[in-house]
């Protein structure tokens, strides 16, 4: 009998057990792949002036036949055609790396520093990287047009300290430099916050062992504490690395024309020139760019597990 | 039980020679943190080759003393000197000592191979030379099927090794050792503090270590450091510190004791030895066989080590001195050696040690009977601190 009812428990929790881990699937099914077929199969449809403004090819199981015969790679080969995309997707990759070293060179010093900070005031520390979220993420944007622009605070202050001749502007707002210090400013607590969790868990003892090993302070930096903070430096590169390259909002209020974000083009496809079937092909293109560093970053988190 | 007094070692005492140079020197050193003094004002010396314990409780201040000889810490006031130089000022990095750490503080992401090349790396040696010292030192340790290993890889007692190894790999003048063995168990523990021992006669480097263990300091040292809220209590030999405790402190920390509070009744009395002393213990009498400093009427402590009283159920021919009656109240057995608690008539409590050269069976005192316990006037110790 008891042997029974241990069966049965057992089984109950193997089916909690199924529950709980099938959850984050669920959601990943719903929020993630569905969405993401929706998007590739538009990006297979021809583009149409209606409502929706695409037609659709797959309507049904019984289509299932037509459907792989109207498959239609062209907004692909378009892709490849127009140099745009090409050059936007490269300038993308290019802004995003520039950008995450720059968050590095920014960042490591800083989590650094709240990493060997007392520990008593490490919390404070740690809410005041966080505090600038507790005001919306456009509102901080627009503000760096306030001080960038010609007539801006920066110019005032430049003025101010006469660095600046009364008749000169600084000349940042709609660069490319404008882009890289809204980037820089809005991803910082993602790059600082992985990197201090990294510091924050070295034993302190590893560098006075070193240092009794003749081994100066300098030196036991790149020895022995960049090597262990790895890990927080691949995470946090990689959770900036990753969405800079989709980014939009900062290169649209900061950017000038020339520049060239892929962002910005799947925006000017989807809602200037309504090419749904192309703006999602470059979404997916997108993807597939992104998926390549993730999977690196995965792989990296396994070894050091 | 305390029984260990150290092996028998080779004739070695430069403290005794006025002449002797020491190789470290601790000149007046203070060291405070904010208001807390963690070592006040003390001066000791060490000599070379020699194997020395700092030995006390947590906070007594041997860690920083240690800390300081290696360069972690600077003293707010006195001086360190080594072989005469004073080292003030002296980065870690640049001092001929090396550490042994607590943690072993192996660096995660080296091989037990390059763990124990990191310092000899620094010293920017050949790489043949290098690979072979290394090899020499796993060898010494006895962990050369390891080298590949990382340290997460390994047990504790094989961690401990390689943070041995890392720390002697340089050949320092000093090896500091600060709790080396704390973490294993106290088998291995016992096997790898005659391998320290081994290790450092043949290699003939001075060490210091730190340590909390009394067992641990009797067993490794030349000599031992007593310490107590940042000074020095007793520098001895591990013989001395156990035979010839100069304080209560002392005697309670090291090994067991029966310390009896009392009065200095006569010295001299002629009781056979030169230099007798009387106390009275609230009603027991006392006479110790001792050159004492106390005089009549001082308030003084009486101690003795348990395994010198004797416990019989038969009354002794002179009761009068040097002996007390009283019930078994509990029996502590050691294996090698019981432990009989036995209350007095005022309630205080006496302990008598047995070695248990007979079976348990054949054991003739058990719990509640009436015994006596005695001992030789040379077996006890009049403690005036």
């Amino acid at each position: 009998m008891a042997a029974v009812q241990d069966i049965d428990t057992q089984d109950k929790g193997g089916l909690g057990r199924l529950l709980v881990a099938g959850l984050p699937y669920l959601w990943l099914l719903l929020f993630f792949a569905a969405p993401f077929f929706i998007i590739f199969k538009i990006s297979l449809s021809d583009t149409a002036i209606a409502l929706p403004p695409y037609t659709p090819v797959f309507e049904g199981f019984g289509a299932i036949g037509d459907f792989f015969s109207q498959l239609d790679f062209e907004n692909y080969i378009f892709l490849t055609d127009d140099p745009l995309y090409v050059t936007a997707y490269l300038s993308s990759l290019r802004i995003a790396a520039i950008s995450t070293v720059l968050l590095l060179l920014i960042g490591y010093p800083i989590a650094l520093a709240m990493a060997r900070a007392p520990g008593s005031i490490r919390p404070t520390l740690v809410m005041m990287v966080i505090l600038p979220f507790w005001t919306s993420f456009l509102i901080r944007v627009y503000a760096w047009i306030g001080i960038l622009k010609p007539d801006g605070l920066l110019t005032l202050l430049l003025h101010g300290v006469g660095l600046l001749g009364p008749e000169e502007q600084v000349q940042i707002f709609r660069t490319d430099t404008a882009v890289f210090i809204g980037i820089v400013y809005s991803y910082l607590p993602f790059m600082v916050l992985p990197l201090y969790s990294a510091l924050e868990k070295m034993d302190n003892t590893l560098l006075e062992a070193a240092n009794d090993l003749g081994c100066p302070p300098l030196k036991a930096f790149w020895r022995i504490t960049f090597p262990l903070s790895l890990p927080g430096v691949i995470a946090g590169s990689m959770i900036c690395f990753i969405p800079i390259t989709g980014e939009f909002v900062i290169p649209d209020l900061l950017g000038g024309a020339d520049t060239l974000m892929i962002g910005k083009t799947l925006w000017t496809e989807f809602f200037g020139n309504r090419d749904w079937p192309l703006a999602s092909a470059v979404a997916v293109v997108l993807l597939i760019f992104l998926v390549i560093p993730i999977m690196i970053f995965q792989n990296q988190q396994k070894k050091v597990a | 039980m305390a029984k260990t007094l150290g092996p028998v070692k080779r004739k070695f005492s430069p403290w005794t020679d006025p002449s002797a140079v020491p190789f470290i020197r601790f000149e007046n050193i203070t060291k405070r943190f904010g208001n807390f003094v963690a070592v006040d004002n003390l001066t000791l010396d060490i000599y070379e080759r020699e194997f020395f314990s700092l030995l006390g409780p947590s906070g007594c201040g041997k860690t920083t003393l240690m800390r300081m000889l290696a360069g972690f810490e600077e003293p707010t006031e006195g001086r360190i000197l080594l072989q005469g130089k004073d080292i003030r000022g002296v980065p870690p990095y640049r001092r001929p000592t090396n550490m042994m750490f607590q943690s072993y503080a192996l660096f995660p992401h080296m091989t037990v191979e390059k763990n124990v090349a990191f310092g000899l790396e620094q010293d920017k040696l050949a790489k043949g030379e290098i690979a072979a010292r290394v090899e020499e030192m796993l060898k010494l340790v006895k962990l050369e099927d390891f080298a590949k290993r990382k340290p997460n890889q390994l047990s504790g007692g094989q961690r401990q090794r390689v943070a041995l190894a890392r720390s002697l790999a340089k050949r320092p003048q000093v090896l500091l050792l600060d709790e080396p063995l704390g973490a294993l168990d106290k088998k291995l523990r016992e096997e790898t503090q005659f391998e320290l021992m081994d290790i450092q006669t043949n290699l003939g480097l001075t060490f210091l270590i730190v340590t909390h263990d009394q067992e641990e300091a009797m067993t490794v040292s030349d000599r031992i450091a007593v310490m107590d809220k940042g000074v020095i209590v007793q520098v001895a030999t591990p013989a001395e510190i156990y035979e010839a405790p100069n304080s209560r402190y002392v005697a309670d920390f090291i090994g067991d004791i029966n310390i009896l509070e009392g009065t200095v009744m006569a010295t001299d009395s002629g009781l056979g030895a030169p230099g007798a002393i009387r106390i009275e213990c609230d009603g027991i009498q006392v006479a110790v066989d001792q050159e004492c400093q106390a005089a009549t009427g001082d308030k003084v402590a009486f101690a003795v080590r348990p395994e010198k009283v004797r416990i019989s159920p038969d009354q002794p021919a002179d009761t009068s001195i040097n002996a007390v009656h009283g019930e078994v109240w509990d029996i502590g057995y050691l294996g090698d050696f019981s432990v009989f608690i036995v209350k007095l008539d005022d309630g205080r409590v006496v302990r008598a040690a047995q070695a248990n050269v007979s079976r348990l069976v054949d054991r003739p005192i058990t719990f509640g009977d009436m015994v006596w316990l005695t001992w030789p006037l040379d077996a006890g110790l009049v403690l005036t601190r």
